[in-house]
């Protein structure tokens, strides 16, 4: 369904690609994970995707394919009607991509607000729905909260549910968890996998940590300077990586089985 | 057994008293009867989530926040600390050179050949080349600027360092490296730390001994195969789980 | 990285170009600013006197030279005595807070809540005009601005890391506030400087121009303008060159201070 080809990015004031000829397909359904360190271009890979690229500021070439429409080189104004509609987004940092004078309610409905005309007592419903969806205790009275009354946890769980309303049919993950505490991270995971479980929406969802796309994804790409050096399904990346950064990545991962002196 | 200590803690309570001059706002109490011992050598392991008050501790036993009741007692001059956010860690206006020779200067270490030779030593200790004295802490990755942090704070020869979530901010790989070069430094130079983090993993590493702390309490503490093998504390189990 | 920054240059291009004929003219002018009938009364520009004379024939270039120049002088102490002075209380106020921070910045307000002219006004009032009264006067009056700057600045890296790590190795405070902090809030003071040198320039010029600033024969931008205006009909370059050099001035410094900014938020 998402098919990225030979994506390349460079910004005005670097001298190296930040991203150099990536390609990519995520399959209806799938959980598709994006790992590398900073720098390696995976951020920017999704900005991409969700049509974030500061296009002044960077060269850029390739195809993205959603349902076979091209995106990366797409107007504006065909990106407003995919955005939100058809590509949900969550970011590393619940608290700042909330807006702190905006209560709950409204932040999820944005996007219905957008590209429906739905009457506000209909969209009502399907936000408390999502809320409902993202396991939120209380979904009204969540709805009627600033994102300051709210845990950091409680906070995520919100922008997936303002993410998913709209019911997109990928959902771009950047570092959702790295920001939580373990056990919350956890229970976001958990969510993410019954919502996936669910609905079959697809994701893609970026981190640093093996460890959770470990958990999390069925298939996974890892990146280096910009280029995926090593992808297939998770389990052989994991268990029998090829690449040698691949190897070093996962060596570095502090597990407890090994503790060398 | 007596073992050499070079921190304890008895009956550690603290917090943060709101507002200022004239008008004092309620006290907010993060810590509650904390009691703990950092022995000589010892790498203590500090987890529990955000907010727990892991970082309040550091502070009052650096003397930073002033303790309510309890007891603080220092066996080793000036403890140092190593901060999470290597960025924020150096002073962005002077070269490395510089930031590592200040706190020799501060010492009164008057002799500039000596504190040349220091900084020398210091750099090689922590893996640095010599390129990096000239240099203005914006132009290092975050692996290096973490590496001069650690040389700062390990210049004046403390034998306790507080290290609070030194690796967290660093790529995978980075943090490994890091953490090998805090096990070496210990050996060589025979120190102890206070390692805090949150992540299990990474205190499993590193630490002897660890402490869980959950709403300012010490809810277990133990050796590192104590804890992880058989946690006794609900919270601990459940940290535990998260990481499986 | 370094990028080329446009207001700066065009800053430092313009007031260069005005430091240049202010330091020339403090050693030599083409006449007597003082001395009349260095030509007939009211002659429009010429080769002679490239800005024109005035109702007693006097040059005004030579004039406008010095007036500048005092104007300037005036202004750098202004700027230099507010600048210091408001550092160091709020190098002491950011840093400390407490008491030191409720009863000086306290004072601080009393001094803004009266407008900053009338107040100097009151001064020069008291201690009488002249160019050191004048400096005096306009000094104590810029201080609360540059106190509450500097304040915010130290405040806001009080409790950076860097800062901390520093007085855990047991630094003195008069240290970590020079040696530590000052550098750090030069962003933030540079800019601040040249705003600071802008105001003092006008509040100097209005206050000449009301008549409790300079005396004669001292001169100074101010106090030309408010000569050139009873000549407006007669000798319209007077006044035309005098409020040309002021605005100049404060473009070309305006410039800088804006470069500065813009420059200190780039790295930080």
């Amino acid at each position: 369904m998402l098919e990225i080809k030979d994506l390349r990015v460079r910004f005005h004031n670097r001298s190296r690609d930040a991203v150099a000829g990536v390609s990519l397909k995520i399959e209806e359904g799938e959980i598709m994970g994006l790992v590398g360190e900073s720098g390696s271009g995976k951020t920017v890979t999704a900005m991409s995707v969700a049509g974030l690229l500061p296009r002044r500021q960077c060269d850029y070439s390739g195809e993205i394919l959603l349902d076979g429409k091209e995106l990366l080189h797409a107007d504006r104004s065909i990106l407003r009607t995919v955005q939100g509609r058809k590509i949900g987004v969550v970011f590393q940092e619940p608290m700042n991509a909330m807006d702190p004078l905006m209560k709950i309610g409204p932040q999820v409905e944005e996007t219905l607000k957008i590209h429906t005309d739905l009457k506000p007592k209909e969209r009502k419903a399907l936000a408390i729905e999502a809320l409902k969806a993202v396991e939120l205790h209380n979904p009204e009275e969540v709805y009627g909260k600033y994102p300051h009354e709210l845990s950091g946890g409680m906070c995520q769980r919100a922008m997936i549910a303002a993410a998913v309303v709209a019911k997109p049919e990928l959902l771009l993950l950047d570092e959702p968890t790295t920001a939580l505490d373990i056990t919350v991270q956890a229970q976001i995971l958990e969510l993410l996998k019954k919502l996936n479980a669910e609905s079959g929406i697809s994701m893609l969802f970026i981190s640093h940590d093996l460890n959770v796309v470990r958990k999390l994804c069925k298939k996974v790409a890892v990146m280096q300077r910009g280029v995926i050096v090593e992808s297939g399904n998770t389990d052989d990346v994991f268990y029998n990586p090829r690449h040698e950064y691949t190897k070093k990545l996962i060596d570095a991962i502090p597990t407890r089985e090994r503790r060398e002196e | 057994m007596e073992r050499e200590l070079v921190l304890s803690v008895e009956h550690l309570s603290g917090g943060y008293q709101a507002g200022g001059f004239l008008k004092h706002g309620p006290y907010e109490e993060v810590l509650h009867d904390v009691s703990f011992e950092v022995g000589k050598g010892e790498i203590l392991g500090l987890v529990g989530e955000s907010g727990t008050g892991k970082s309040t501790l550091a502070k009052l036993i650096l003397g930073m926040v002033k303790p309510e009741s309890g007891r603080i007692v220092h066996y080793s001059e000036r403890p140092q600390m190593i901060f999470q956010n290597p960025y924020s860690s150096l002073n962005p206006a002077y070269p490395v050179s510089w930031i590592m020779e200040e706190p020799l200067r501060i010492m009164g270490v008057k002799n500039k050949e000596e504190r040349k030779a220091r900084v020398l030593e210091m750099l090689k200790l922590v893996e640095l080349p010599d390129e990096c004295l000239e240099a203005k802490p914006h132009e290092l990755s975050g692996g290096q600027r973490q590496r001069v942090s650690i040389a700062v704070a390990l210049i004046q020869q403390p034998k306790f360092l507080i290290a609070d979530e030194p690796v967290s901010a660093l790529d995978v790989t980075i943090q490994a490296q890091i953490l090998k070069l805090l096990k070496r430094l210990r050996r060589e130079l025979d120190l102890s730390y206070l390692f805090i983090s949150h992540d299990l993993n990474v205190v499993y590493q590193l630490c002897d001994r660890v402490l869980v702390m959950k709403d300012g309490k010490i809810v277990e503490q133990g050796s590192i195969e104590e804890i992880y093998n058989n946690p006794q504390h609900e919270y601990t189990k459940q940290l535990l789980s998260a990481v499986e | 990285m370094k990028k080329r920054n446009g207001y700066l240059t065009a800053g430092y291009i313009l007031t260069g170009i005005i430091a240049v004929f202010v330091i020339v003219g403090f050693f030599w002018k083409p006449y007597d600013p003082t001395a009349m009938m260095t030509g007939p009364k009211f002659d429009p520009p010429s080769l002679q006197h490239i800005m024109g004379t005035d109702n007693f024939g006097r040059d005004i270039f030579s004039r406008v030279l010095e007036g500048a120049g005092s104007t300037i002088l005036i202004s750098i102490c202004t700027v230099m005595i507010g600048a210091v002075a408001g550092t160091v209380i709020g190098a002491l106020t950011g840093y400390f807070g407490g008491i030191v921070d409720e009863v000086l910045m306290r004072l601080n307000d009393a001094l803004t809540a009266f407008p900053s002219v009338l107040l100097a006004l009151v001064i020069v009032g008291v201690t009488g005009g002249g160019k050191y009264n004048v400096i005096l006067a306009l000094g104590i009056v810029f201080i609360p601005s540059f106190a509450r700057v500097t304040r915010t600045a130290f405040a806001s890296i009080r409790d950076v890391n860097y800062i901390k790590s520093v007085r855990l190795m047991g630094a003195n405070p008069l240290r970590i506030l020079l040696v530590h902090m000052l550098p750090n809030t030069l962003s933030v003071l540079l800019p601040a400087i040249t705003i600071g040198f802008n105001n003092a320039v006008l509040a100097e010029a209005s206050m000449s121009y009301l008549g409790i600033g300079i005396h004669p024969p001292d001169a100074s931008l101010g106090y030309m303008l408010s000569e050139a205006q009873g000549m407006l009909r007669l000798a319209p370059w007077y006044a035309l060159f005098t409020g040309g050099v002021i605005v100049a001035v404060i473009f070309g410094v305006g410039l800088i201070g804006e470069g500065l900014q813009r420059r200190g938020k780039e790295t930080l």
